[in-house]
């Protein structure tokens, strides 16, 4: 065990935590200002009951966002200082952008949002929930610029007087292609998660035929949502592919484990074997697709990871630039096969549910409710593809990771700090599981309006 | 003024306004305990800064942001050397800001004291070690050519780090009770501002040796004058609490705050933070800033949207200006928890 190998261990399970609050936040912000909308519209009670359940879902998930990105915020310089000085001038702007761009956005509207019941015309209130999901699609812009750039960087030069990045362009690393591809498959990634907790809680009550009216119309939604998403997060994700061939072509190889360049490369659902470049037992392949989807040609030549090593040796010195292939070849399966199942589970519940059927079995509700953590796979394995497909690097070509780590920080300090946040992060996670479910179970029940009862207390005050 | 004193004098404009805001927010979780007598008092005072604190928080996200922008090298320095310190605040502060979502969704006396006083420490925590933290940064601690910190955490509970934070403690609590007796009323109200006048015969004394001794060793004739000017705020503040005008009050603790914040990084300048082990490894605002065409960047970006926030921000405090009412205290009844009345509307 080193400060180096720990440190990589908290930084990959701090961000996959964070990142299983963010995506449902990220898109049920939206869709709950969509339901407050549609009641504010309609004028029908149906929609703000749906308002209120998912409101509270999402300020749960909420809550733990926030708290887990306040650590993200900082551990750059307590565990990466060496990373942190070498690109602060560069991948510092965007962070500070969204602080100043977002957070502050989020924050300060989720505070008018939640308090702002029956104190703010309705009009306004309105605009708060929509400012915080403007708010949070920002912050992800932000940081998923700031991640291209250690992806794929642009609009830098390298100072040869302190060896550190310097900003040459703004403008560049905003538009960097690179975070232009990666926004839209995050953010439809995002929505998918949102689809998959809507259908997951209205089964529920579906199945129990409890507040029908709500449910039934909100299952409807989360399934449509969850497909739409499904099918834009697999769009923008082939775009991505053939720009990962052209910036990072050992990343592509390694999705494939593909050691040696081919044309009419085959892709292989599955491999059983060591995945080291020995003959493989056996697998399953689908021909031509992995030279489809890297260059849109059957017949387009794939480099292997072999040869993009004697490249990269011959360019940037002497050394091992292979990732570690199982997680690669198996992430990026799993990323695509837990998408693509939630995409066609989605798909199969629309076409049962059509034209207002309610299901009998109760296969149904149960494959409804079992399809809730595909999303979520799928998005740890394609965060887990994309990081761990550009080691060594932490900026491709520019800084590696062994070079990236706090050289002051000792291996006593970064085992607490791992200990401390895996089990505070484990503790969080089961009371937010724990009240959400609870809260899913109380169900949404029509507002009792006696005349001449007290004020009822606002339903999401603290 | 080159752009990068600029990004100082921000980042310190950015830390003042953290204290200034979080501090109020970390005094009412401190005083929880001892001035919400009953659940429905407590959860008036938690709703007190409700709708704020999180947009106040925010304030060091954007601080500590600013300081990876503008001077990564003291990000880099500051977050990696303090770093078991740090991690104490943040696991304090995620501790924290669940206890707000999380405290209200079940109806259960149990769970809501056990929330309280994880909100109890997740506020006392960091407010001590803020001060324990830029005392330590204006001291002085052990840095190498490389600027890399090379003490551990003893180094940092020296007595004039422990002074600092015992400073900060007793400053945002002071701070939280003049608050909860301008945003309530009645008997919590009058209690509060008795309250206050008590944490203030320690936090005025506390404060007024802890900038004597700082000024004395680092001081400037600039920061003598804001250092006074802090202890005439305090001073006044608490003059106006125990004449019961309490925005007034505020007023003073927010200023002395400021003041004291803008002493501290006078008093730094032009180190950003200074080493211990030799004037020549100090960290510099000259050698630790970012490049010219990134600070002209941030400066258009600061220029442009900190006046929106600011504007907006403000707003919601205008709108949440509405003191909260909250039933007087019910009498112990049989030892266990009263059934609540209907607490902390607004």
């Amino acid at each position: 065990m080193t400060v180096l190998e720990l440190s990589r261990w908290q930084f990959g399970i701090t961000t996959v935590y964070h990142f299983i609050f963010v995506p449902l936040t990220l898109s049920l912000s939206y869709l709950v200002a969509i339901m407050q909308t549609l009641w504010r519209v309609k004028k029908d009670d149906v929609y703000l009951r749906m308002t209120k359940f998912f409101g509270k879902i999402f300020l749960i998930n909420f809550a733990v966002g926030v708290v887990t990105g306040i650590v993200q915020e900082f551990q750059f310089g307590m565990n990466w200082s060496a990373y942190s000085k070498f690109v602060g001038n560069v991948f510092g702007a965007p962070l500070a952008m969204e602080a100043l761009l977002t957070f502050f956005l989020e924050s300060t509207f989720i505070g008018v949002w939640i308090f702002g019941w029956n104190k703010l015309s309705p009009r306004l209130h309105l605009a708060a929930i929509w400012l915080v999901a403007i708010g949070t699609s920002l912050s992800a812009f932000f940081i998923l610029a700031a991640n291209s750039w250690m992806q794929h960087p642009v609009g830098y030069r390298v100072d040869p007087a302190t060896h550190r990045v310097v900003l040459t362009s703004i403008v560049a690393l905003l538009t960097n292609p690179t975070v232009l591809a990666t926004w839209p498959h995050v953010f439809f990634a995002a929505f998918m998660v949102a689809g998959a907790v809507i259908v997951a809680a209205s089964a529920w009550h579906v199945a129990r035929h409890q507040d029908l009216d709500v449910f039934r119309r909100a299952m409807r939604l989360g399934l449509v949502v969850t497909l739409l998403a499904g099918i834009a997060t697999a769009v923008t994700g082939d775009v991505q592919a053939r720009m990962m061939e052209t910036q990072q072509p050992m990343k592509m190889a390694a999705a494939e484990a593909l050691y040696t360049t081919q044309s009419d490369a085959s892709f292989s659902l599955f491999t059983i074997g060591s995945l080291n470049g020995d003959k493989e037992l056996w697998s399953v392949r689908v021909p031509y697709l992995l030279s489809l989807i890297s260059t849109m040609n059957p017949h387009g030549t794939v480099q292997g990871i072999n040869d993009v090593q004697k490249a990269y040796a011959k360019k940037y010195g002497p050394g091992q630039y292979k990732p570690v292939i199982p997680v690669t070849y198996w992430s990026f399966r799993l990323m695509i096969g837990f998408g693509s199942l939630a995409a066609l589970l989605a798909a199969i519940g629309l076409w049962l549910t059509r034209r207002r059927a309610l299901p009998r079995s109760r296969w149904f509700y149960r494959v409804a409710l079992w399809g809730l953590p595909l999303p979520y796979l799928g998005i740890a394995s394609g965060w887990i593809f994309t990081e761990m497909g550009r080691q060594p690097w932490t900026v491709f070509g520019l800084l590696t990771t062994a070079r990236s780590v706090s050289p002051g920080v000792t291996l006593s300090s970064v085992i607490i700090s791992l200990t401390v946040f895996t089990l505070l992060y484990a503790a969080l996670a089961g009371i937010a599981w724990w009240l959400t479910v609870r809260h899913v179970k109380a169900g949404a029940p029509a507002e009792a309006g006696q005349p001449g009862a007290p004020e009822p207390l606002p339903v999401f005050q603290y | 003024m080159n752009l990068a004193t600029f990004w100082f004098i921000l980042i310190a404009i950015l830390w003042s306004g953290y204290f200034v805001l979080e501090g109020f927010d970390f005094g009412v979780g401190i005083l929880l305990p001892f001035l919400g007598k009953d659940d429905a008092q407590r959860r008036t005072m938690i709703n007190a800064i409700g709708p704020v604190w999180d947009g106040n928080e925010v304030w060091l996200l954007t601080a500590g942001g600013a300081m990876f922008a503008a001077f990564p090298a003291w990000y880099a320095t500051l977050f990696s050397g303090f770093y078991l310190p740090l991690l104490i605040i943040l696991a304090a502060l995620i501790i924290r800001g669940v206890c707000f979502e999380f405290r209200s969704k079940v109806e259960s006396p149990r769970w809501r004291a056990n929330w309280d006083r994880a909100l109890f420490l997740g506020s006392a925590l960091p407010a001590l070690l803020w001060g324990v933290a830029f005392a330590n940064i204006v001291r002085g601690v052990p840095l190498n050519a490389a600027h890399v910190y090379t003490g551990n955490l003893l180094t940092l509970l020296n007595w004039y780090g422990l002074l600092g934070g015992l400073v900060t403690l007793s400053l945002f609590t002071l701070h939280g009770a003049i608050f909860t007796a301008l945003r309530t009323t009645g008997e919590l109200s009058q209690r509060a501002r008795r309250t206050a006048v008590r944490v203030a015969l320690a936090a005025v004394p506390l404060a007024a040796v802890f900038l004597a001794v700082t000024q004395y060793h680092h001081g400037r004739p600039a920061t003598d004058v804001t250092a006074a000017a802090a202890a005439v705020a305090l001073i006044g503040g608490t003059a106006a609490a125990v004449r019961g005008r309490e925005g007034w009050a505020f007023t003073g603790t927010a200023l002395a705050l400021m003041l004291a914040v803008a002493t501290l990084f006078g008093d730094l300048w032009p180190n950003v933070m200074p080493s211990s082990t030799s004037a020549a490894f100090s960290l510099t605002v000259a050698n630790a800033s970012s490049a010219h065409y990134t600070l002209v960047v941030m400066s258009w970006v600061a220029l442009l949207f900190t006046p929106v926030v600011l504007a907006y921000q403000g707003w919601t405090y205008w709108i949440f200006r509405k003191r909260l009412a909250s039933p007087a205290a019910t009498p112990p009844a049989t030892g266990r928890e009263t059934p609540e009345p209907v607490g902390g509307r607004s």
